[in-house]
């Protein structure tokens, strides 16, 4: 409209003719571009924010990129006595990696359970209140996981598991090394997956449940009308349908195990070794940070080593979490 | 399904057919049956956490926990004075209540400018992703940067430091909510108040904000909540403390980390005492989860 800002500007200059209405026009517009302002700058903020992140942690971590350069990445060693210092990412970057997959392999199962059962197979006045209590699971902090890991997980392992079944378990064809352990703590890989399962389990059951539900019932009344059994209609029907938003919703589970910092420091065992059964202790990189930040000195290697893996980390986290978003995008818009 | 279109028309074998009609209807009942085994454990996890937390923390739950700061272990001694967690409880609500108020306003704007103001621009879609990315970032990984950026440069942990690391989680909980909020109401509102001739940021403040505020309110529990339970960026930032103390400029207790500490202290009276501390926060926070989902009801 070429012609408001013209009339705009008579109706200000103007005098007698309609003071009042111009006058709380400009009120108005002044009020406009100030939260208009506000907002745009409040976005600009979150922005900012997530930059600063990145390179802070990046420039904290500088001093160890520079003293063991690329080797940093893979480096197992880490040893923080003075004089002796040397640092390397490769056991929690594995550790990280293994237990989040391991964490996924335990939940995913388990979620798509609990999703098909609450789209498909529970009454109606069921839904609610396990879909509720679900959820809940994802309200309880990360340490409460972390002393029941410890307290109820671990010597249920350590007993009823290792104990138990050691013997039998390592002796089993091809996968027996993956139960040969020398640490009968009880604190060791498989808790930390087990514990990490447990607590991502509601956001893929959540994920999967409402992609499920989103799918046309006519869809599925055209496969039930063919004579399919539910089973056939979930296979057939709403998993080809939804397969890019599960995956999206695993992806988000994975983000949120490899971040996972007081459970695992509970359970895992925290020692710097390669896990080469799921009853070794290991370590993981936030449980790392955890453990040995608030006792490091300020400008030491060592906290110059945290700070770099805690980048690692980062990157880590955001590449999945992106990718998680990338695929669920159709469900977002 | 594939099983019935693969089956030849002209082969009328029937007992053919009804193999596969059994085979087929084993898989079905064997799936439903491992869908509910599914359920029932995950509510197994449930139940075994609140059992476990009610059974060891009921124990040790007195007026002396909540009134009481921290005490050393008695180890056996019972003459020496039992602790308690009051420290951390005033420290948690204090760090939490600031983070509130600090992130709210924040993300009440970011999640305005979304909905209101820039639906598909670059920009907009920038923002979302970035809010998104540390909804679900490593919260350790916030206490290093606050760390780095507050704690180095003002030359100790405080108190406040751990209240902004908290704002920061607080920030995306709050865009996630105020924006879907906003999004459903119906844009006939948005018209017929900007048709009164009311300004635009009269119309978000004054109706848009109001007709979404349980949404609204909601976020801002649910945001409480998740960092009330939140350990791992205060260790870095607050660092925890045991005396009682309210001065944001120094170290300050909270509970995730007093309960954290305590129950890595090896002895049996501190645990007791952190399961009481895990006890207080787990209801509480379920308790909020519980408050927003019915401020949220009547408008679903």
């Amino acid at each position: 409209m070429p012609s408001r800002p013209n009339w705009r500007g008579t109706v200000s200059t103007s005098l007698s003719s309609a003071p009042v209405m111009g006058e709380r026009r400009r009120v108005g517009e002044t009020g406009d571009l100030v939260f208009a302002g506000l907002c745009r700058g409040a976005g600009g903020f979150v922005l900012l924010l997530l930059g600063a992140i990145i390179v802070t942690l990046f420039i904290g971590g500088l001093p160890a990129f520079r003293a063991f350069g690329v080797e940093f990445i893979w480096g197992l060693n880490w040893d923080p006595v003075e004089g002796r210092e040397e640092f390397g990412a490769g056991v929690a970057i594995l550790g990280t990696l293994v237990s989040s997959i391991l964490a996924i392999i335990f939940a995913v199962p388990v979620a798509f359970g609990i999703a098909v059962f609450l789209t498909e197979l529970a009454p109606p006045w069921l839904r609610r209140p396990i879909g509720t209590a679900i959820e809940l699971l994802a309200a309880i902090p990360s340490i409460i996981y972390g002393m029941w890991g410890l307290f109820v997980v671990v010597p249920f392992i350590q007993y009823n598991i290792q104990l138990a079944f050691g013997e039998e378990l390592a002796a089993l064809p091809l996968v027996g090394f993956l139960f040969q352990s020398n640490n009968f703590a009880g604190t060791s890989l498989f808790a930390a997956s087990l514990v990490l399962g447990i607590m991502i389990l509601p956001f893929i059951a959540a994920t999967m449940r409402d992609v499920f539900s989103q799918v046309p019932p006519v869809y599925k009344e055209s496969a039930y009308g063919l004579g399919a059994t539910r089973w056939e209609v979930m296979r057939g029907v709403v998993i080809p349908y939804t397969r890019i938003s599960v995956a999206g919703g695993i992806m988000l589970g994975l983000g949120r195990a490899l971040g996972e910092t007081m459970a695992v420091t509970f359970v895992i065992g925290n020692a710097n070794r390669i896990a080469t059964s799921l009853f070794d202790p290991t370590n993981t990189i936030a449980s790392v940070i955890a453990m040995e930040f608030p006792e490091s000195l300020s400008g030491s290697l060592q906290q110059s080593a945290l700070l770099a893996i805690g980048f690692l980390l980062f990157v880590i986290s955001f590449l999945v979490l992106a990718t998680s978003r990338w695929l669920l995008r159709p469900r977002l818009k | 399904m594939s099983a019935t279109t693969q089956t030849p028309a002209f082969t009328p074998d029937t007992e053919m057919r009804r193999r596969l009609g059994r085979r087929r209807a084993l898989l079905d009942a064997a799936m439903r049956w491992f869908c509910l085994a599914a359920t029932v454990v995950g509510l197994l996890f449930l139940a075994s956490i609140m059992a476990t937390l009610l059974w060891r923390g009921l124990a040790a739950l007195d007026f002396i926990v909540l009134t009481q700061e921290f005490q050393p272990t008695r180890y056996g001694d019972d003459t020496l004075p039992k602790g308690g967690l009051v420290h951390a409880i005033v420290g948690s609500i204090l760090q939490s209540g600031i983070a509130i108020l600090i992130g709210t306003p924040i993300g009440l704007l970011v999640g305005t400018y979304l909905a209101e103001y820039a639906r598909g621009s670059g920009f907009a879609h920038a923002v979302r992703f970035v809010s998104d990315i540390l909804l679900s970032a490593p919260s350790i990984l916030i206490g290093l940067f606050i760390y780095q950026t507050v704690v180095l440069p003002t030359g100790g942990f405080s108190g406040i430091a751990g209240a902004l690391a908290l704002a920061i989680i607080v920030i995306p909980v709050v865009v996630r909510t105020t924006e879907d909020m906003l999004q459903l109401l119906p844009n006939t509102l948005r018209e017929a108040v900007v048709a009164l001739g009311a300004p635009r940021w009269k119309m978000i403040t004054l109706v848009a904000w109001r007709a979404a505020l349980p949404g609204i309110v909601t976020g801002v529990l649910l945001a409480f909540a998740r960092i009330v339970g939140e350990t791992a960026p205060l260790l870095l930032t607050s660092f925890g403390n045991n005396v009682l103390s309210t001065d944001l400029t120094r170290a300050m207790a909270s509970l995730p980390v007093a309960i954290y500490q305590q129950a890595n202290s090896g002895f049996p009276d501190l645990i007791e005492i952190a399961w009481s501390g895990a006890l207080i926060v787990t209801f509480g926070v379920l308790a909020i989860n519980i408050l927003a989902r019915v401020a949220l009801r009547p408008r679903k």
